[in-house]
């Protein structure tokens, strides 16, 4: 299992097209991927569990991936959150 | 949201439905309105006013009704507030004043200095304390969140899991279509209530009660379909759980043996439920859902099925002996 704290950089925080960019990543990959904030723990392949984080400007979040392929996982995410997903 | 603290805000500004609703009112210490409230009891602080600090549960809320205000009110008119400094020396979470009954200036200036927030209800006592108690006992249960989608399919509600593009919501939206009610997609809370049942609901209003289908996007149901089609929360009953048709993997044949899962320290039966073209998954959960009721009515179709074999081999054997006599 392989855990990576990132901190959330771009302005609008993780709404509906971020949080696409995540599934669509996390479904190249076989492991199980989580995202953690707060008390609440959720699918990375799951939109609607993405938007329900309510990921804003500056939160920090807890990627978590568990299987193969999870160092690759955990990289190519949280490579989204440095490019602040292509929004700015 | 998603944080675990309940702050004194968070009860004042709760929706409810009519029969739940708080009546509730802030009228001071508006600054100590961000304090966590950490427990769901509440006290009547009677003794602590008339000076009696022991075991005082301070750190619950504290219920002002129209004994603890007749007395207040006599504290003030005989000015004798310097009584109450003690109880402000406490953290109290915040005081809830029933009957709208409004406390005098100075005590109000006295929460002021130590933020301490002063709320007020229309409510009469015994039915604030009621519906509170339920609020709290609600917010307090234990909860967990399940990937995975919540519907209620002939009464019965059913949580269907399994793996990320196995086919929960494509199922959901047939289940729908066909009549049933969506509770919510992909992200369901799950409350333990009074460690007797557990309670399904969205985790996230802002998300209701939208669907994400792949190639379509995100959907929503309630415009959709129309209010038929949503209900807010529901009692999880069932569980079932699609996966990829597995060869190797033996499936329930007879339905005889329950096999169950437990979440939050509560047994829900569980069904494995093999997805392959051609099997027509919505049917296959109605029929279980109404499995399950047959069941709650008393009537286990597996167990009677096999009962009646039983009973008719036995009669075969007992015959048998006749016609063995015979030859």
């Amino acid at each position: 299992m392989i855990e990576q704290t990132i901190t959330i950089t771009n302005r609008a925080g993780i709404h509906a097209r971020p949080a696409a960019m995540i599934v669509q990543t996390a479904n190249k990959y076989k492991s199980r991927i989580f995202l953690e904030k707060d008390s609440a723990k959720i699918n990375a392949k799951s939109i609607m569990g993405i938007i329900t984080l309510g990921a804003g400007f500056n939160s920090s979040i807890k990627i978590i991936a568990e299987g193969d392929d999870e160092s690759e996982a955990v990289q190519a995410i949280a490579q989204l959150f440095e490019n602040k997903f292509e929004e700015e | 949201m998603g944080t675990s603290s309940f702050t004194v805000l968070n009860l004042l500004s709760m929706e409810f439905s009519q029969a739940d609703d708080l009546k509730l009112r802030c009228v001071g210490g508006r600054k100590g309105l961000s304090k966590t409230i950490e427990t769901p009891d509440l006290n009547r602080p009677g003794l602590a006013l008339a000076g009696f600090y022991e075991d005082f549960a301070w750190n619950r809320i504290q219920i002002i009704g129209n004994g603890e205000f007749a007395y207040l009110t006599m504290l003030t008119k005989e000015n004798r507030l310097n009584e109450l400094q003690k109880l402000f020396e406490f953290e109290i979470p915040c005081f809830i004043f029933t009957y709208n009954h409004v406390p005098d200036q100075t005590f109000i200036k006295m929460a002021e200095q130590v933020h301490c927030p002063i709320l007020i209800t229309e409510l009469s006592s015994p039915d604030f304390v009621s519906r509170v108690s339920r609020v709290l006992a609600t917010v307090f249960a234990p909860k967990t969140t399940i990937h995975g989608v919540l519907m209620e399919v002939y009464g019965i509600g059913i949580l269907i899991t399994g793996d990320s593009g196995v086919g929960k919501s494509e199922t959901a939206l047939e289940l729908i279509e066909r009549g049933h009610r969506l509770v919510a997609d992909d992200v369901v809370e799950i409350r333990s209530v009074s460690g007797n049942y557990l309670m399904g609901s969205g985790a996230n209003k802002v998300i209701g009660h939208h669907m994400e289908i792949r190639g379509l996007g995100i959907i929503n149901i309630t415009h959709l379909f129309g209010v038929r089609a949503i209900r807010d929360k529901k009692q999880v009953q069932l569980i079932c759980n699609l996966e990829e048709w597995n060869a190797e993997k033996v499936y329930d044949r007879l339905g005889v043996d329950e096999e169950s899962i437990e979440i939050l320290g509560i047994k829900i039966p569980k069904l494995d439920i093999p997805v392959k073209p051609g099997r027509n998954i919505p049917i296959i959960i109605e029929t279980a859902a109404m499995n399950e009721r047959l069941k709650k009515m008393g009537y286990n179709s597996a167990q009677e099925f096999n009962k009646n074999i039983l009973r008719w081999l036995e009669s075969e054997s007992a015959r048998a002996v006749y016609f063995n006599d015979q030859e």
